[in-house]
């Protein structure tokens, strides 16, 4: 995988861990902070063994806390990637 | 001994139910007077290796429908059918929890399985493709305690919690625990009560086979015949009831009198086998009735464990006449329409014996039966039975030597 895009994680998101009731996944959440979707610390941890899986990349865990936004996760997947091709 | 007080026994104000009779009460009920059996070959899987081959199955349970979107990935369908059982208890009680005080609502529930097709579907994961495939929520799915804590959560309810473990005996053991909660008047004014199971999964079924008591028939009809002469094991199933018991100053808040009220319970061991001491089961109905200030002439309805083994059958059968008398009580096992559903058996046959009470009417056990010589109860078989109902007791035994009893009483006007 070149990039990881939002609509991956949405897509990760959606299939393993589901949706809260009132939240719109495909709306703008980019800046939304994951407590607000409804997920928890366990919820992340399971979206970052899916990215594992599916595209390669480890999150650290010690790096997890910190990314607190969607678009937090999408951008250290990216540097993590451009890490693994170099 | 205490004398029995309707004021301080808590009372039943709302049941789910989701069991092979169908999923709501109302479908449960018209189930159970028609004799409608949920239990068929085994479809959750493929069962033709396993020497057991039929079950009671749930029909038609939709988790999409019937289980939040976020909720239905981290957990089995034993907590799902729970989650679902719980919302439909809670509407059916008038209860709205988000406007009861947090800690004065509690959750106790019956597992057995617990999360065993979850479980094995990880662990398949693990053998296969490595620790990294094992998602996070084995963590919180496969535990016995995983139902209780979603339930707690879903529905802000942060007072008692626990889970109790006891198989078969389980559902009546949350009510018993629940109604000393309850009484103790600390401020615990309502629970949630009653257990659900999923046993039908190769893994789950496997461990229930090396007990030696499961029926290998075939004929979904016959299979599981308790108290019956050609007896011969007994088919598991799976699903169960919640049920809502609050004060009832509580109930009474919302213009309601419940279903009936719990007014006698006792639990006991049976002692090892080849033990030359008789089993639990007679003093622990005894004590039920001790509890509940009530004498055997006052029991209207039996609802027996009914395990289907002809031994169990025989000392269950030599219990109740010890107490009542030979053919003195009215006796059903309702769950020769679900199997054995373990954590939710005993749970359902409460919903069913509140049912009962109600509406004056006693479910029979399926097919009319030859009862095994030495069984000498008045077993309800062919069609249901009206009589005026006021109080029921029910039996239930949990692998292992776990013995329960419970007597209900229907509210007086």
């Amino acid at each position: 995988m070149s990039k990881f895009t939002l609509n991956d994680l949405r897509d990760i998101m959606r299939t393993s861990v589901g949706v809260e009731e009132g939240v719109d996944l495909d709306g703008p959440i980019d800046e939304v902070e994951f407590t607000e979707l409804g997920y928890d610390s366990l919820a992340l941890a399971e979206v970052c063994s899916q990215i594992n899986r599916r595209v390669g990349v480890a999150i650290p865990e010690d790096d997890l806390l910190a990314l607190i936004t969607p678009a937090a996760i999408v951008r250290s997947v990216n540097e993590l990637l451009v890490g693994t091709a170099g | 001994m205490r004398a029995s007080d309707l004021s301080v026994d808590p009372v039943i104000t709302g049941i789910g139910v989701v069991a092979p009779t169908g999923i709501g009460l109302d479908a449960h009920w018209q189930a159970a007077l028609s004799g409608k059996s949920g239990i068929g070959l085994i479809s959750r899987f493929d069962p033709a290796p396993y020497p057991v081959r039929l079950a009671g199955q749930v029909p038609g349970f939709d988790v999409a429908e019937q289980v939040p979107a976020r909720l239905a990935p981290q957990t089995d369908f034993w907590t799902q059918t729970s989650l679902a059982a719980t919302r439909d208890a809670l509407a059916d009680a008038g209860v709205d929890p988000a406007r009861l005080p947090e800690f004065s609502m509690g959750v106790l529930t019956a597992a057995s399985s617990s999360g065993a097709e979850f479980g094995q579907h990880e662990m398949g994961r693990l053998f296969t493709k490595g620790p990294a495939w094992v998602g996070t929520y084995q963590a919180i799915a496969w535990f016995f305690a995983a139902t209780t804590g979603q339930l707690s959560i879903r529905h802000g309810m942060r007072g008692p919690a626990g889970v109790i473990c006891t198989e078969q005996a389980g559902g009546l053991d949350t009510l018993g625990h629940a109604r000393r909660l309850i009484r103790a008047g600390d401020g615990t004014r309502l629970m949630v009560t009653g257990g659900t199971d999923a046993p039908l999964c190769p893994y789950a079924l496997v461990a229930q086979i090396t007990n030696g008591k499961m029926s290998t028939g075939d004929d979904p009809a016959t299979a599981f015949a308790p108290f019956s002469a050609e007896a011969s094991g007994y088919v598991a199933g799976e699903g169960g009831a919640i049920l809502i018991v609050e004060s009832r100053e509580s109930a009474a808040e919302r213009g309601r009198t419940g279903y009936g009220a719990v007014t006698g319970y006792a639990a006991g061991f049976d002692p090892p086998p080849g033990s030359p001491r008789p089993p639990a089961l007679r003093r622990t109905i005894d004590a039920a009735l001790a509890d509940a200030g009530l004498a055997p002439s006052d029991v209207d309805v039996v609802f027996a464990d009914g395990a289907g083994v002809p031994h169990l059958d025989l000392a269950e059968a030599a219990a109740i006449t010890a107490v009542f008398g030979a053919r003195r009580v009215p006796v059903s096992v309702p769950k020769t329409l679900t199997g054995r559903m373990y954590a939710g058996g005993a749970a359902l046959d409460v919903a069913t014996a509140l049912l009962a009470l109600r509406h004056g009417t006693i479910p029979h056990c399926g097919a009319p039966v030859e009862l095994a010589p030495g069984c000498e109860i008045d077993l309800v078989t062919g069609q249901p039975r009206e009589a005026p109902l006021r109080t029921a007791l029910v039996l239930s035994r949990g692998h292992g030597g776990f013995t329960s009893a419970l007597v209900l009483r229907r509210p007086e006007a």
